[in-house]
């Protein structure tokens, strides 16, 4: 997660009423005949943030980003940059730039001149473009390849030409496509560094767009999970992860053991979930509080669920089970574990020992416990 | 076996060009330096294995570049091999001036129109070329579908001498060649990723300036490729001048067809022919050039 530090401390100007934000997606909708990519979306972005839109593909958003950058009109609703409403201001005069996913430099041009291009067509004097272009060059470490032509050089430099070429002008505002799509593993994490360092130095305001929830949480600062349409929620990463406000969230995000039941509120308020006859309730914490009775979802990490083969004392949320399936990852183990009334529940643990001493097996009866505050009560 | 194989896979396609045009080539090459003659065929000398060596001796001697000479010094043949280019250029210009907004067009069509429009480029073929030629003289001559159609608008009090003239000619090649040109430039211009002109908006350029900074360079090879593919049988074109044209349209094809068939001078027309090929060959091998840049720039 990328920690912007403030002289203030902390960066989070949503949390700040003074704070203008840069971007303001009033009940914004966009449809597409009968198709509504956008639906009543209302969404604020600040200076300096590095902000993730993370869905599925066709949860609109890409249409969103396109939305910014002017090549999609909202249907209904206004999009503020700056306090402006940007929807009659074409593409070509918005402080905005985008990288787009399939980078698209000219192929015609070399390294240099694709950088150059936007330059070319600003207000920029001509004798000041090529240290502009000798700037971007060296922040993307890319001097060596100025004279190239795009097909010469690799997938990973290709990036870095878009993201110079996006960042030449100096924008208000840059939309990344999908940017580290096309790269493998390894250098997809490097590059997601180098990322937010350029971000942090640029102090540009940076919107991304991903299906790639790793991502999303690695460079942002905040990300908003988006459903057909819809914002489902917009927090910082770590909020996301651990409280998300419906099983939507909780399950895009990382992994999870959901368990449906009813809600019960205890004498003093304690929320609790009733999810079979003759089962201990579980016991977990809850955001909006809701009347007994109400459907909900319990939602628990694996990672914070505890195994072991003995019974532990004073712990309310426990359960017995079979051990089903282990993944071995090498740092982490997960077990699958089989309760006796057939849900399966993911336990993670650390392999602090060695392989040969792990107490448990396929088949062995285990328990799995966790805290009254690890898991979460969702509502929808 | 392998060797076997890749000799006769290569064997194929070479024997094949070696019977249909390097022999027919070396013939007419051997007719252009030979002498007319009132006989048949109507040249001088003939080959005539049985004389021996000697025999074949004397048959060489007798080859000579009389014709080449002769079409220098005789002003109507440079006059007719110039107006040739001069037509064939401008009508390759023109072609291109047609043909580049029709495949433009045919890039930006939803996808589902595509291959209709393809089709309607490709449907002329289906007509026989000559019947096609035939129907622009019904079109353009002084009682013609177009003279028709101009006075009763009112356009023109008089109708108007299009047939028989070079403009008719141009409008006979722009309109025959037209496909040469549009698919090639639509090839390049399909494979076009609209996100580039995006990008080109997004890093503020205009619509228009869009279109020549980037789409414009990026479809160069399908306008060169295009522009060759009309240009090199222009040149060449007898029908269309023949039919179309004027007395005074002069193009080197219709100079060929008349010495070969009105005079029947084997040897003097196949002295042009050998020459046009020669002024063929250079714009020929200059496209194999650009494909192969091509070629090499997907790789």
């Amino acid at each position: 997660m990328a920690q912007t530090q403030h002289p203030q401390g902390v960066f989070a100007p949503w949390d700040d009423p003074a704070e203008k934000p840069i971007i303001r997606f009033q009940s914004v909708s966009k449809h597409f005949g009968d198709f509504t990519a956008i639906d009543d979306l209302t969404l604020d972005i600040y200076s300096r943030e590095f902000f993730a839109l993370l869905g599925p593909s066709g949860c609109g958003k890409t249409t969103l980003m396109r939305m910014l950058a002017g090549f999609e009109a909202p249907s209904e609703g206004t999009i503020l940059l700056d306090d402006k409403d940007i929807a009659a201001v074409p593409p070509n005069q918005r402080a905005v730039n985008m990288m787009f996913q399939s980078y698209a430099l000219f192929p015609h041009l070399n390294v240099h001149d694709n950088i150059a291009f936007g330059l070319k067509r600003s207000s920029m004097p001509k004798t000041e473009i090529p240290a502009r272009v000798d700037e971007m060059l060296r922040l993307t470490r890319l001097e060596k390849f100025a004279k190239r032509k795009p097909h010469q050089i690799s997938g990973g430099q290709r990036q870095r030409v878009a993201l110079a070429r996006s960042l030449a002008k100096a924008p208000k505002l840059l939309l990344l496509d999908e940017p580290l799509g096309a790269l493998d593993k390894k250098l997809r994490n490097d590059t997601q560094f180098e990322l937010m360092d350029i971000q942090e130095r640029t102090g540009t305001t940076f919107v991304i767009v991903t299906h790639d929830q790793e991502e999303a949480m690695t460079v942002a600062s905040r990300i908003a999970v988006m459903d057909e349409g819809r914002i489902v929620q917009v927090d910082t990463p770590d909020r996301i992860y651990e409280t998300p406000n419906a099983v939507y969230v909780a399950d895009f995000i990382g992994d999870v053991n959901l368990v449906h039941g009813k809600l019960h509120n205890d004498d003093q308020g304690r929320p609790s979930v009733h999810w079979g006859e003759g089962r201990t309730p579980i016991v977990g914490s809850m955001m909006d509080p809701a009347p007994a009775g109400t459907e909900v979802h319990f939602a628990v990490r694996p990672e914070k669920i505890n195994i072991g083969t003995e019974r532990p004392r004073d712990v309310t949320n426990c359960v017995r089970g079979k051990i089903l399936d282990i993944a071995y990852l090498g740092n982490i183990s997960t077990y699958h574990v089989e309760l006796p009334s057939g849900e399966v529940f993911k336990a993670q643990a650390t392999n602090s020992r060695r392989i040969a001493r792990r107490s448990f097996t396929w088949e062995d009866t285990v328990w799995l416990w966790w805290s009254d505050t690890a898991g979460i009560i969702l509502t929808r | 076996m392998t060797k076997l194989r890749r000799f006769i896979l290569i064997f194929v396609p070479y024997s094949w060009l070696v019977i249909l045009f390097l022999v027919p080539f070396g013939i007419v090459l051997k007719i252009s330096l030979s002498d007319i003659a009132i006989a048949r065929p109507p040249y001088t000398p003939i080959l005539d294995l049985s004389t021996g060596w000697a025999g074949f001796k004397e048959y060489l001697s007798q080859l000579d570049f009389e014709n080449f000479v002769f079409l220098a010094e005789d002003r109507l043949y440079f006059l007719a091999y110039l107006s040739s280019l001069k037509i064939a250029l401008i009508s390759t210009v023109l072609t291109l001036i047609v043909g580049y907004p029709i495949a433009y067009g045919m890039a930006k069509a939803p996808n589902h129109w595509r291959p209709t429009l393809m089709m309607l480029v490709i449907l002329p073929f289906w007509t026989s070329f000559l019947i096609r030629v035939y129907a622009w003289m019904g079109i353009l001559s002084q009682e013609g579908f177009l003279n028709q159609f101009l006075l009763w608008t009112g356009l023109t009090s008089a109708p108007l001498t299009i047939l028989n003239t070079d403009i008719a000619v141009y409008i006979g090649i722009v309109y025959t060649y037209l496909p040469f040109m549009i698919l090639p430039i639509y090839a390049t211009l399909e494979k076009l990723d609209d996100s580039l002109i995006e990008a080109a908006e997004d890093l503020g350029c205009s619509r228009l300036s869009a279109f020549w900074l980037v789409t414009a360079p990026l479809s160069k090879p399908g306008v060169i490729a295009g522009c060759f593919l009309v240009f090199i049988p222009a040149l060449g074109e007898f029908v269309i001048p023949s039919l179309l044209g004027g007395s005074d349209t002069i193009m080197i094809g219709k100079v060929l067809w008349d010495e070969f068939f009105s005079n029947r001078d084997w040897p003097v027309a196949s002295a042009v022919a050998i020459i046009l090929l020669l002024l063929l060959v250079i714009p020929i091998i200059l496209f194999q050039r650009n494909e192969q840049k091509n070629r090499e720039a997907n790789q």
